[in-house]
């Protein structure tokens, strides 16, 4: 490109900078506006007497007209001071700042650029919070969670007589919000951690096998009958998306299958509406390992569990270095998608003592605490061999129902960082539901 | 005479929130949490005022703004709009159907009632 292909763009740049218009820069360089519009759009050369003119007018060098270097930077530098609160009167001394400190300029003009740049990146993440369904639910109830109990603590905290009746119910009232009020937080918190790992793109196959079994209520009725093709029953599923997820869906069809086989579904159904939630009694009934129970438990066919008049039933399942390999969820016990769980869990407890049934009335830790019955069992997962790894899976069924109004419940959490027992010794982090946390 | 506001509002604890201050303040206070039956309501016998929430199941309270701007009986009730979502966008939408008032939650109680007073006033 020729120079004064240039020159006519950085005239242009500079007039704008200046907040000059084109009319006015041609009066006082004694050219007409038309001539000076060529020039601008590099369709005419410009002279030497009039490039120093227009130099002199613009505050700038005619070098610096001609040669291409520092209008980005001057550019990037106004920027910045022009969003800054300070004063802007060294603003006319740009050019000579970007003339005597090019690096310092450029540091200016970069950082300016980059402010820009992750000014976009907010408005994205804005745009993706406004229009994510899920956030925009999540946050509406939180919002109005936080109008009422701010409406209604403003009124019981008013000076005057309020009627017992209105008392009562404006404290029930604060008490209802501010449980949806932690619900809601604590379930916005799991689920921005869980989008931090998204953001790379790749599900964990793990994830992909739940979400394929959470569509179908977690039970593969496939399983149920003779002759069952793991690969067959993946083909085509769309929640597994990737290699890894189908190779795991299979394992799991095939532990899953083995469990339907030493459990047939109608005498395992009609025993359980005999024993109730009866692991132990079923294991020696059937004379199965007491963790094969449990997982056929918790992939039971949802009429088989209402038939024996259960509340649904929900699993975890990890190896000896605490890692879930298998969660399902049930109503109000969180399990977190990256990182340990609570390490109170009768889950990791039973790795401490394998092949040793436990029953634990649980407590989620809170005032809001909810109790649930729970079932684990720790057993090797390999053949034993000398002098080779052992490798243990434990496995812990959960139920809101069911007993677990019985007994003393130990207090336990989600994950440490939802967690609000403050002074628990297997705390590992700060909880989010403190100041500092 | 009391004047009456109609509150349609789905969360049963902020309607009765604004149910007794309004009431402490002299004012008959109605609610609704279901936005289109008491858009019929509205549109046969309207309050002096209405205070609206914007997200409604079924219905949103643009529809209902909407609707309440075209009727000869309900274009000029003052209607004091509330809502969880602060976009401006929603503010400019719902300035262009003819609301009188627009307010974000959580709101502070004096400010609803300095609001309804005024807006009754005018």
């Amino acid at each position: 490109m020729s120079r004064p292909t240039l020159t006519g763009t950085r005239i242009r740049a500079r007039r704008n900078l200046r907040g000059l218009r084109q009319a006015d820069l041609a009066r006082q360089v004694g050219v007409s506006p038309s001539f000076l519009n060529l020039i601008e759009h590099n369709r005419r050369k410009v002279s030497a007497p009039l490039l120093e003119a227009l130099a002199q007018v613009l505050g700038v060098s005619a070098d610096a007209l001609v040669e291409d270097t520092d209008g980005r930077l001057v550019e990037g530098a106004r920027a910045a001071a022009l969003r800054s609160e300070a004063d802007l009167v060294d603003l006319e001394r740009i050019d000579e700042f970007t003339g005597r400190f090019p690096g310092w300029a450029s540091v200016l003009a970069e950082t300016q650029a980059r402010v820009e740049r992750l000014e976009r990146v907010v408005e994205q993440l804005n745009d993706r919070m406004t229009h994510d369904p899920y956030m925009g639910e999540a946050l509406h109830e939180i919002i109005s969670a936080v109008t009422s109990v701010q409406s209604t603590a403003s009124i019981l905290s008013e000076a005057g007589e309020i009627d017992p009746v209105w008392q009562a119910r404006f404290h029930d009232n604060i008490l209802q919000d501010s449980t949806r009020l932690a619900e809601g937080a604590v379930a916005l918190v799991n689920y921005l951690d869980a989008e931090k790992s998204d953001e790379t793109g790749l599900a964990a196959p793990q994830e992909e096998v739940e979400a394929w079994l959470g569509r179908q209520g977690f039970h593969l009725t496939e399983i149920e009958q003779d002759g069952v093709d793991p690969e067959d029953m993946v083909r085509g599923q769309v929640e597994l998306a990737s290699d890894a997820s189908r190779v795991l869906a299979q394992q799991w069809i095939a532990t899953f299958a083995d469990d339907a086989r030493a459990l047939p579904l109608v005498p395992f159904a009609d025993a359980l509406a005999r024993t109730g939630l009866a692991p132990q009694t079923l294991a020696a009934q059937f004379g199965v390992p007491f963790d094969q129970v449990l997982r056929r438990l918790a992939l039971l066919p949802p009429e088989a569990v209402a038939q024996a008049k259960l509340p649904p039933m929900g699993l975890v399942i990890c190896d000896n270095s605490g890692t879930m390999i298998f969660r399902r969820a049930v109503e109000g016990f969180a399990m977190p998608r990256f990182g340990g769980g609570c390490p109170l869990w009768p889950l990791y407890q039973v790795l401490q003592r394998p092949y040793v049934p436990m029953r634990q009335v649980l407590m989620t830790a809170g005032r809001l605490g909810r109790r649930y019955l729970s079932y684990a069992y720790a057993a090797q997962a390999t053949l034993p061999g000398y002098d080779m790894p052992v490798v243990m899976r434990a496995t812990m069924l959960i139920t809101a129902g069911s007993g677990a109004e019985d007994g003393v419940p130990l207090a336990i959490g989600a994950s440490c960082r939802t967690c609000a027992q403050l002074d628990c010794a297997a705390r590992r982090e700060p909880s989010i539901l403190t100041a500092g946390g | 005479m009391e004047k009456r506001v109609l509150v349609i509002e789905d969360e049963p604890n902020i309607s009765e929130a604004l149910r007794f201050i309004l009431t402490r303040n002299g004012w008959q206070v109605e609610v609704s949490a279901d936005g289109q039956a008491a858009l019929g309501r509205l549109q046969n016998d309207p309050p002096d005022l209405l205070i609206l929430d914007l997200m409604l199941p079924g219905i949103t309270g643009f529809d209902i703004l909407r609707s309440l701007r075209s009727q000869s009986l309900t274009r000029d009730l003052p209607v004091l709009m509330l809502t969880a979502k602060g976009q401006a966008a929603d503010r400019v939408e719902a300035e262009r159907l003819g609301v009188t008032r627009f307010m974000t939650k959580p709101f502070a109680n004096a400010e609803v009632l300095a609001a309804v007073h005024a807006m009754a006033r005018a």
